[in-house]
């Protein structure tokens, strides 16, 4: 056992913790040593109750300021940093917020960053993937506080305990650079993509916006996540916050159904972690069969339907 | 206003990446190098801001040894007016690209500082938020679109559940995603001209910033390939194959 002292920087919304704070739990679990849960922005009280009574957590500290809501990273930065102090290990999940909150972080304490960590060798090793995932690195981190980026797809969700406690921490408030406009968020009624437990992706292969309502039909048959490859992303089928790859969102659910799609290697990049992999192409060359568990060559529009009827 | 754009040459992206034999390091010998396809598009928007009369210079800079003068010309074939090459012999990391390149903020003073969101070799997405941090300016990562007016700044953002836009002071930094725009290629005539021209030159040693790298490469591996599975011949054998071998519906 070492003597870590871990702060997880965990994301809320509305006083709802996100879904990747257990799995980033996972991974502070396995470097050893106490963790405490930072929760930041209006309503983070409810958050912090949510996250007290995930496994592992030993306490609390809840900052509520919306001066910290969407994850503004001038001022999340400056209230990780005025925390910082007994910690070891600073940790994130490695998601559009903390990827741009974590090098702010570490810049400000002069210590490196450590990105994408998918798996702890111990509490200074880490592997993460480089070259878009063709390429594992194990590195090891010379400084003396650990400031990194989690994959939550790599680690399994930690279980429920016993509530730990919650205690309050000042604010630094805000930092007079940057203001929240807007935002578009897709989704409506169906998982994010990136907690789903079941994805239905949609390619090329669909040929029009239109008939991308057979992928989310059979989407909604499952209660899964709707998503697409870069082609018919580019193609104007759908928006780009629902593309899967090296360029879009990195995903890994238990099931994977890809139809109409290729396969090209900057989708595989996004996906091919995921636990079972199913392809649905006309086309029996297509490179997308070599990754799937099951392969079926299939008319998309004759297939898409009948699976729809028969889920 | 000047811009500054950061460039960093990498491996080509359509190179497929190989390790040495003893699991060291990639092996890069002989491989086909280019400008980070991230920092082209961080060049493209700057160029296009002086076309539209907002930039008056662009500004490009490479930390790197010699080879790295190849990027920066083919930066000032596509539009930069100006580059510095921050000569190197060992390679820098993050936390040192961004102390380099905020020591050249300091000397040069830009209005915006554009790079990439991420290399491609190293796909860590640091030295911007970093470089932000250390000169204390406001940053806006994975850029989509990019507005300026007048003394703020109005980017929207590629965030995971969306778009987000924020409105920040400047002078910022601000990291490219993919889709904020569609890089030009370089015209021969501007490559032709390009090699003629001047490149400043500083010493890394020279700038007084400590760069020693904060991490150690203890081994690279190759990913477990993932095998081919088995056909299916119809909706009702994979629903079947679904329930009843993978549960997983």
């Amino acid at each position: 056992m070492s003597d870590a002292r871990i702060l997880v920087i965990a994301e809320q919304e509305k006083g709802h913790l996100s879904s990747a704070t257990a799995r980033v739990l996972d991974a502070a679990g396995r470097l050893g040593g106490s963790i405490d849960v930072l929760v930041a922005g209006s309503q983070s009280g409810e958050a912090a109750q949510q996250a007290a009574r995930l496994t592992g957590v030993a306490g609390v500290i809840s900052v509520e300021d919306s001066a910290f809501d969407h994850m503004l990273a001038e001022n999340m930065g400056a209230l990780v940093v005025s925390l910082a102090a007994p910690y070891t290990h600073l940790l994130c999940a490695s998601t559009t917020s903390g990827r741009n909150v974590m090098p702010r972080v570490a810049a400000l304490l002069g210590v490196g960053q450590i990105s994408d960590v998918i798996a702890v060798e111990s509490a200074d090793t880490f592997v993460r993937p480089i070259y878009a995932g063709s390429v594992l690195a194990t590195v090891r981190s010379l400084d003396d506080k650990k400031v990194m980026t989690i994959r939550p797809t790599a680690f399994e969700p930690v279980g429920e305990q016993d509530a730990a406690s919650v205690s309050s921490a000042a604010s630094t408030g805000e930092q007079g650079m940057t203001t929240f406009v807007n935002e578009q968020l897709a989704g409506g009624e169906r998982p994010e993509l990136g907690g789903a437990r079941v994805i239905v992706s949609g390619g090329r292969g669909l040929g029009s916006a239109e008939n991308f309502r057979l992928i989310e039909g059979v989407a909604d048959r499952l209660g899964a996540a709707v998503g697409a490859s870069r082609a018919a992303v580019d193609a104007g089928y759908v928006p780009n916050d629902l593309q899967v790859g090296q360029t879009g969102k990195m995903v890994a659910p238990e099931l994977y159904i890809a139809a109409g799609i290729s396969g090209a290697v900057q989708h595989l990049a996004g996906m091919k972690d995921s636990r079972i992999i199913v392809a649905i192409n006309s086309d029996e060359e297509a490179p997308i069969f070599q990754v799937a568990d099951y392969g079926l060559v299939a008319d998309l529009f004759q297939a898409l339907p009948e699976l729809e009827r028969k889920l | 206003m000047k811009v500054l754009v950061a460039i960093k040459r990498v491996i080509d992206h359509n190179v497929r990446v190989r390790i040495r034999e003893d699991h060291s390091d990639v092996d890069l010998t002989h491989a086909k190098m280019a400008m980070n396809p991230f920092c082209e598009i961080a060049l493209e928007e700057a160029v296009r801001l002086k076309e539209q009369g907002i930039a008056d210079e662009v500004v490009a800079v490479s930390i790197g040894d010699k080879s790295v003068q190849e990027q920066l010309r083919t930066a000032m074939a596509l539009g930069a007016d100006r580059t510095i090459h921050v000569n190197s012999d060992t390679a820098v990391d993050s936390l040192g690209a961004a102390r380099v390149l905020a020591e050249v903020v300091r000397r040069e003073s830009p209005g915006l500082v554009l790079l990439g969101k991420q290399s491609i070799d190293s796909d860590s997405s640091q030295t911007g938020p970093m470089l932000a941090a250390l000169t204390q300016m406001p940053q806006a990562t994975f850029a989509s679109r990019i507005v300026i007016e007048g003394e703020r700044l109005q980017v929207t953002r590629e965030i995971d559940g969306g778009l987000e836009t924020l409105s920040m002071s400047l002078p910022a930094v601000v990291t490219t995603d993919l889709r904020l725009n569609e890089p030009r290629y370089a015209k021969l005539p501007a490559i032709m001209k390009a090699k003629k021209r001047p490149i400043e030159s500083l010493e890394i040693d020279e700038l007084g910033v400590e760069v020693t790298p904060r991490q150690t490469l203890v081994r690279v591996d190759i990913p477990r390939e993932r095998q081919a599975g088995v056909r299916v011949e119809s909706v009702d054998e994979l629903i079947d194959r679904l329930k009843n071998e993978a549960k997983v519906i």
